[in-house]
């Protein structure tokens, strides 16, 4: 019926050429994960073990496992967890329950989201001017684990926010007419509706943390400590810099060592991650409203 | 509150311990002076300034247009399924730690660039490090940018019989252009403040670089080299890099929202 006009060919000929650049554009972006994950497991699978895992690093850090890493981030990412958790969850309950719309409520959100931009290496100087030398914890894991607290504190208040801000006005309206407080309306409706989104973000605070390097370099972890950490008050491996350490500082380390801490250090993370979308999508399938 | 107060902490305590020797040797001791031998009373961060900003700047270039193709790629092009492959394989990106890219970048990228033009920790190492941890801030972003622009306006681009590559380019990425502008600053602040993979993979070395393939020293990096001997005014410098390095990230996150707000009142 209508014949193809120059302009019509022209505009299918472009159509497609922009079809191949976004494709190219795509796979520029996909296979560098492909190569960045494929060069880790090529790599390092040969030295993971159970004797990998769960022994002490020996001869200089060059060989023997990585237990004392994997135990002292553990104790990182709880000790962060305890710290950061109750205040992010308390914080995100007052930015969306109570907080009234005014400057101070504005200025705390600023507040916020210059904290999520505050670079991870000024967070390693905060800790070691506040938490190593004001409080004196000295360089400890109590220390790391603040810093790292203080670090990751935007990321739960803001996930806390957003679980809190998908429950809908009218079940809070409907709880406020039956007579209830702001507090028992809080506890009996607006949690129970919301924890499973605020337990994702803590769930992908965990693997931010465990992953974090700079934060805890000056403030409680250690280059080589092949003992387990009996205190908060030790310092302690962690797994992120024995990673940096064993790749850049020590002579000598069997090519595979390496590439091993990493793809535990990996692993570890992104079964994090994994955990925490999977549970996102489950949490939408469930969604009655 | 207590993060608000977390926050102005911050920003006292760096400034408190870098204030005594900007008050001794002078502001424009940090970009004037005739190098940094920080124990022998010279501090001029410059060289590390210009590491920062030429790291960032190039990573924004690399990331910036595939990170935005991509977002319009997963959007208006591709099939569903391969746009939710596409999602997760991002979402996996910006999971992955920064220590995890610095070693993969000095096992993998550091010998290539060492082979085509040596020494190999260099400028090009960071500058490709950072596109690739900065890539999913700016996809996700962007992604949601477009993601926000009223199904209306596409819809009509479509009955005029626009095609959809005049429908992107004329209606999506119009409307989406704040949206993606935050996008765009908020990465440069990571790249800006990104420490681990820039240390293993840059050099290190102080100087303003005069090619691609030489070595340079960043900001971030500096404080972590340094901090872990670092003495009396030596120590003072770090916290003035620091405090540097925060006003650099407050400008940005500024912008973003500056940029944000703008697209908010139309």
């Amino acid at each position: 019926m209508f014949d193809a006009t120059p302009r019509n060919l022209k505009d299918a000929r472009r159509e497609g050429l922009v079809r191949i650049l976004f494709l190219l554009m795509t796979a520029l972006l996909v296979l560098p994960v492909l190569l960045i994950l494929g060069v880790l497991v090529a790599k390092g699978g040969s030295a993971l073990s159970w004797d990998f895992l769960f022994t002490e690093p020996t001869d200089g850090m060059t060989a023997g496992g990585l237990l004392p890493a994997l135990v002292g981030t553990i104790w990182l990412v709880v000790i962060a967890l305890i710290v950061s958790v109750p205040i992010g969850i308390a914080a995100a309950l007052y930015l969306s329950e109570y907080a009234p719309d005014n400057w101070l409520t504005r200025a705390i959100n600023l507040a916020i989201i210059n904290l999520a931009g505050v670079p991870s290496i000024v967070h390693a100087l905060f800790g070691v001017g506040a938490f190593v030398i004001f409080f004196g914890f000295g360089t400890s894991i109590l220390a790391a684990s603040f810093t790292l607290a203080v670090m990751t504190l935007p990321v739960v208040i803001v996930s806390t926010r957003e679980a809190l801000q998908a429950v809908p006005q009218s079940f809070r309206e409907a709880c406020w007419n039956m007579g209830a407080t702001r507090w028992q309306t809080i506890r009996k409706v607006v949690l129970p509706n919301s924890i499973s989104g605020i337990l994702t973000g803590v769930i992908l605070e965990v693997s931010r943390t465990a992953g974090e390097t700079a934060p805890i370099m000056f403030t409680g972890a250690a280059f080589f400590l092949p003992f387990l950490p009996e205190s908060v008050y030790d310092q302690t491996m962690a797994m992120s810099l024995h990673l940096f350490v064993v790749a850049t500082q020590v002579p000598n380390v069997p090519d595979n060592l390496p590439f091993g801490v990493a793809l535990v250090l990996i692993g570890m993370v992104l079964a994090m991650n994994a955990i925490s979308i999977a549970f996102r999508t489950w949490l939408r399938r469930k969604k009655k409203w | 509150m207590l993060s608000a107060v977390i926050v102005l902490a911050i920003f006292g305590l760096v400034l408190a311990e870098a204030a005594p020797l900007i008050a001794r040797v002078g502001p424009a001791a940090f970009f004037t002076d005739a190098g940094w031998q920080p124990t022998s009373g010279r501090f001029n961060l410059s060289p590390m300034l210009w590491g920062t900003l030429l790291t960032a700047a190039g990573a924004l270039l690399l990331a910036g247009p595939v990170g935005v193709l991509t977002a319009v790629h997963g959007r208006f092009y591709a099939p569903p399924a391969w746009a939710r492959v596409q999602r997760r394989v991002v979402e996996l990106l910006a999971g992955i730690p920064s220590v995890v890219y610095g070693f993969w970048g000095l096992t993998v990228l550091v010998p290539l660039i060492a082979r085509l033009a040596p020494p190999g920790p260099s400028l090009l190492a960071g500058i490709l490090v950072l596109a690739l941890m900065i890539l999913p801030t700016v996809t996700l972003l962007a992604d949601a940018a477009l993601a926000a622009v009223p199904a209306e306006q596409l819809q009509g681009a479509a009955a005029l019989g626009l095609g959809r590559w005049a429908t992107v380019r004329g209606v999506a990425l119009p409307a989406a252009r704040a949206g993606i502008g935050t996008g765009v600053l908020l990465a440069l602040g990571r790249a800006v403040g990104e420490t681990m993979a820039v240390l293993m993979v840059c050099g290190n070395v102080v100087q303003v670089p005069e090619s691609l393939a030489d070595p340079v020293r960043t900001l971030a990096a500096n404080v972590a080299l340094e901090m872990a001997y670092a003495m009396g005014d030596h120590r003072a410098a770090l916290f003035v890099a620091g405090a540097l390095l925060t006003a650099l990230a407050a400008l940005l996150v500024a912008l973003a929202a500056v940029v944000g707000r703008r697209h908010a009142h139309g």
